[in-house]
C-alpha cells in the first residue's frame, strides 16, 4: 500500500497536488477526486480503496468520488498500516480540543457531540486530566502556521473518521475478536496517539499469543505413528459408491426439503398458516410422514409417533424387548450422573440378568463385556449390547414392521391410528 | 540414523501411504458421477422476518429443536431467546462478560449456553421455578477463548476452544469428562453427528477432525484447506462433513472414503467463510461470508445457485431449522433475518 501511495505522491508522475483558490481562502495541498481516479486507472489495474491514506477535505465519509471533490494525502504518522488502536481517552482529548478552537469549521458534528457527552460521563473522574491535555494541544496548535494547521487539522480529523466512523459507515478497522488474538501483526500500536500516559485499561479484548508449534517428542512421535497406522488400516469406501449414496440420499429427501419442494399444505413462514406445524404436533401421522419411516430404521426411531407405532407392532408380536432395551439405554445416557448406577442395575435386572423378565439375546462377547461394565456402572455400560441389538432390530424387527399390514395401512391412510396408552 | 530421525521418517512414509490409499479408491469423482444430473434451479429466498433488539454485533445463533425458538448472542452482552415466528423476545439474558462468541440451545429446550473471551461456558436454566433465568453452571477449565459449544443433552455439553482442545463436560458436576486434544491450532467450530456418537471440529491448523465421544479418540483427520477453518457441520446423512474457511472456499469431506469430495469456490469470491449450514436434504449448502452476503451452493454440482443479500455488515452465523422450513442469518449489523 505504501508503495502505491509513494507513487501517487511522486512529483513527476504522481497526482498533481496544488493549492486551490476558493472563495476567500486558499485550500492547500489538494487534488480532485477525478484526478486520482484517472491516475488509478492509468497506473494500476485495480480500483483500490485506499481507506485512510487520503481523504476528502470536507466530508466525514471517506469514500472516493469520481468528481471535482478535493482530497488530501494522510500524513504517514496516521497511516492505517501503523496498526493504531486508539483509545477512547485519545478520542476524548481530540473532541475536547475541538471545542476549544473557536472556529466555525471545527465545530463538532452531532454524532461527535454525542460521543463527547458519553465520554465525559465515562471518564468523569479523569476529565480534569483530559481537559488539561486538550488545552495543552490547543495552545501548541495556535502557534502553528495557518496553512500548516489547516492541513494537520484535516489529517487528524480523517484519522478519527477511520477509527471512530460516522454512524452508518462500516468501521473498516473492526476485527473479529476470534482472530484478533492471532493476528499476524501482533504489534498493534497500543500507545496513545497523543503520547498520553494511559492508565485506563483498554476496552479491547485481551490478546493471547498463538501457541508455538513445538517439535514433537519421541513419545509424541510414537503416538503419531500409531495414529497414522490405524488410519492406514481403515477401510475406505470407493468414491463411486459414496457419490451414488450422496445422490440417492439428496434425491430421497428432496421431497422433504422445503427449499426444494413446497411443503404440504404450506410453509408457515410464507403463508402465515401454521397448519403444517399443528399436523406435525398431532399424533395423527400424515402419509408423507409415514412414508419417511420407510427410509430407514433411524427415521422411525427419530419420530416419537414412529417409535410408538413400532413399539405397538412389536408388542403385538410379543417381541418388544429389543426396542424397549434400546430405548431404555438411550434414556440412561441422558440421565444425571448420580442416577446412573441405580438405573444401570434396573436395566440389567430387566433385560440381561439370568431369569430377566424381558430377556434379550446378545452375543456372548457383548454379554461378557456388559457383565464387567455393570460392576462399575457408567453411562456407556450397555454400549456394546445396544449396538448389537440395534443391528438386530435393523435387519429383523424393522423390516417386519415395514412389511406389516399395520404399517401399510397407515401408509395408504386406510385406517385411523390407534393410540397406545 | 538416530532414533528420532527414524521415527520421523516412519511417520512421513505412513502419511504418504495414506495419501496413496485415498487415491486408490478414487475410481470416479463426484463431478463425474453427477454429470448427468441437472443443477438445482435458481434458489431465491426472501427475508420473512427480521429480529431486531441487539445493540451490537451478533456473533452466534442456534435453533431450538422445535424450529421456532432460537437463541442469539451479541457483543452488547446479551443472550436473547426469540420466538422467531412472532419475532417476540422470550428471554433477554444479561451476561457477565460481553465478549461472547458462541451460544447453544439444548435439545430439550430447558437450557442455553454461551461463552467467549472469558474462557468459560456458562449454562443458563430457562425453566427455573420462579421464572427467572439464572446461571446454572460455569464450566471453567479452558485456557483459551470458547469458540463454540453444543449440548448433547441436559447433562452433557461439548465445547471447542482457542486453547486447541475440545472438551466434553458433565454439567451437573461441572467437571471435564473427556478432553479431545490433537489440533495444532485454535479450535474454531464444532458439529455433533446426527447419532450423537461422534463430533467434528475445525481449527486454525487448517484441518478438521472427527472424534469418538465415548473414548475420546480422534478417528479421522481431513486437510486441504489453505487457511483457518471457521465453520463446520455434518451433512444430514451423518456420513459427510462440510467446512468453511478463510481461504474463501467450502469443502465436502466424506467419512467413509476418508477424503475430500469437492470444493465450493469461485474466482469472484475472495473473502473468508464465517458460517455454514446444509438444507434438510443436503442438496443445498448455505454459507455466510465476510462480504456481507450468503451464498447458496448446489452441494453435488458445486455451483452457486443463489445469494442472500440484505445485511449491512458481515454475516457471522447461519442456521437451518431442524424441520428445514427456514434459515436464519445473524450479522455484525445487529440483526437476525429469517429466510426461505
Amino acid at each position: 500500500m505504501e508503495d502505491v501511495i509513494a507513487r501517487m505522491q511522486d512529483e513527476k508522475n504522481g497526482i498533481p497536488i496544488r493549492t486551490v483558490k476558493s472563495f476567500l481562502s486558499k485550500i492547500p495541498s489538494v487534488f480532485s477526486g477525478s484526478d486520482i481516479v484517472q491516475w488509478l486507472l492509468k497506473n494500476l489495474c485495480i480500483e483500490d480503496q485506499a481507506h485512510g491514506y487520503f481523504f476528502p477535505i470536507s466530508d466525514h465519509v471517506l469514500t472516493l468520488k469520481d468528481d471535482g471533490t478535493f482530497y488530501r494525502f494522510q500524513t504517514p504518522y496516521f497511516w492505517p498500516s501503523n496498526c493504531w488502536e486508539p483509545e477512547n481517552t485519545d478520542y476524548a482529548v481530540y473532541l475536547c480540543k475541538r471545542t476549544m478552537q473557536n472556529k466555525a469549521r471545527l465545530e463538532l458534528a452531532d454524532y461527535e457531540a454525542e460521543s463527547l457527552a458519553r465520554l465525559q460521563r465515562a471518564f468523569a473522574r479523569k476529565w480534569e486530566f483530559i481537559f488539561m491535555q486538550a488545552e495543552a494541544q490547543a495552545k501548541v496548535d495556535k502557534k502553528r502556521d495557518k496553512i500548516e494547521r489547516k492541513i494537520l487539522d484535516s489529517q487528524e480529523r480523517a484519522f478519527w473518521d477511520v477509527h471512530r466512523p460516522v454512524p452508518g459507515c462500516v468501521n473498516t478497522t473492526e476485527v473479529d475478536i476470534k482472530k484478533s488474538s492471532r493476528m499476524k501483526n501482533p504489534h498493534k500500536t497500543r500507545k496513545s496517539v497523543y503520547g498520553l500516559q494511559n492508565d485506563i485499561r483498554s476496552h479491547s479484548p485481551t490478546h493471547t499469543p498463538a501457541p508455538e508449534a513445538k517439535q514433537p517428542t519421541e513419545e509424541e512421535l510414537r503416538e503419531q505413528i500409531k495414529f497414522w497406522q490405524a488410519q492406514l488400516d481403515r477401510h475406505r469406501l470407493k468414491m463411486s459408491k459414496v457419490a451414488e449414496s450422496l445422490l440417492s440420499y439428496t434425491e430421497q429427501y428432496s421431497d422433504y426439503d422445503p427449499f426444494l419442494s413446497t411443503p404440504d399444505p404450506s410453509n408457515p413462514w410464507i403463508s402465515d398458516d401454521t397448519t403444517l406445524w399443528e399436523m406435525e404436533a398431532s399424533k395423527e401421522p400424515g402419509q408423507t410422514r409415514v412414508r419417511r419411516w420407510g427410509f430407514g430404521i433411524d427415521e422411525v426411531l427419530k419420530d416419537p409417533v414412529g417409535r410408538e407405532q413400532f413399539l405397538k407392532f412389536l408388542e403385538s408380536e410379543f417381541s418388544s424387548e429389543n426396542l424397549r432395551f434400546w430405548l431404555a439405554v438411550q434414556e440412561l445416557k441422558r440421565r444425571p450422573i448420580r442416577e446412573v448406577p441405580t438405573r444401570v442395575q434396573e436395566i440389567w435386572e430387566e433385560f440381561l440378568a439370568p431369569g430377566a423378565p424381558s430377556a434379550i439375546n446378545v452375543d456372548s462377547k457383548s454379554y461378557d463385556k456388559t457383565t464387567q461394565n455393570v460392576k462399575d456402572p457408567g453411562r456407556y455400560a450397555f454400549e456394546d449390547a445396544q449396538e448389537h441389538i440395534y443391528k438386530l432390530m435393523k435387519s429383523d424387527s424393522y423390516s417386519r414392521f415395514i412389511r406389516s399390514s399395520a404399517y401399510q395401512e397407515l401408509l395408504q391412510a386406510k385406517k385411523k391410528v390407534k393410540h397406545f396408552k | 540414523m538416530g532414533e528420532m530421525e527414524q521415527l520421523r521418517k516412519e511417520a512421513e512414509s505412513l502419511k504418504d501411504d495414506i495419501t496413496a490409499a485415498r487415491k486408490a479408491v478414487q475410481d470416479l469423482t463426484l463431478q463425474d458421477h453427477v454429470a448427468g444430473t441437472a443443477v438445482v434451479g435458481r434458489v431465491q429466498l426472501k427475508t420473512r422476518k427480521t429480529l431486531r433488539g441487539h445493540l451490537a454485533k451478533i456473533y452466534a445463533m442456534h435453533w431450538g429443536t422445535d424450529s421456532k425458538l432460537c437463541v442469539s448472542a451479541s457483543q452488547d452482552g446479551k443472550l436473547i431467546v426469540w420466538d422467531s415466528y412472532t419475532t417476540n423476545k422470550v428471554h433477554a439474558i444479561p451476561l457477565k462478560s460481553s465478549w461472547v462468541m458462541t451460544c447453544s440451545y439444548a435439545p430439550s429446550g430447558n437450557m442455553v449456553a454461551c461463552g467467549g473471551l472469558d474462557n468459560m461456558c456458562s449454562i443458563y436454566n430457562l425453566k427455573g421455578k420462579d421464572g427467572n433465568v439464572k446461571v446454572m453452571r460455569e464450566l471453567a477449565a479452558h485456557t483459551g477463548y470458547l469458540s463454540c459449544c453444543r449440548f448433547l443433552n441436559d447433562n452433557e455439553i461439548i465445547t471447542s476452544s482457542g486453547d486447541c482442545t475440545c472438551v466434553l463436560w458433565d454439567i451437573e458436576t461441572g467437571s471435564q469428562k473427556t478432553v479431545f486434544a490433537g489440533h495444532l491450532g485454535d479450535c474454531m467450530s464444532l458439529g455433533v453427528a446426527p447419532d450423537f456418537n461422534t463430533f467434528i471440529s475445525g481449527a486454525c491448523d487448517f484441518t478438521a477432525k472427527l472424534w469418538d465421544i465415548r473414548d475420546g479418540q480422534c478417528r479421522q483427520t481431513f486437510g486441504g484447506h489453505e487457511s483457518d477453518i471457521n465453520a463446520i457441520g455434518f451433512f444430514p446423512n451423518g456420513n459427510a462433513v462440510i467446512t468453511g474457511s478463510d481461504d474463501a472456499s467450502c469443502k465436502l469431506y466424506d467419512l467413509r472414503s476418508d477424503q475430500e469430495l469437492i470444493t465450493y469456490q469461485d474466482s469472484s469470491i475472495m473473502c473468508g467463510v464465517t458460517s455454514i449450514a446444509p438444507s434438510l436434504s443436503g442438496r443445498l449448502i448455505l454459507a455466510g461470508y465476510d462480504d456481507f452476503n450468503c451464498n447458496i451452493w448446489d452441494s453435488l454440482k458445486a455451483e452457486r445457485v443463489g445469494v442472500l443479500s440484505g445485511h449491512d455488515n458481515r454475516v457471522s452465523c447461519i442456521g437451518v431449522t431442524p424441520d428445514g422450513m427456514a434459515c436464519c442469518t445473524g450479522s455484525w449489523d445487529s440483526f437476525l433475518k429469517i429466510w426461505n
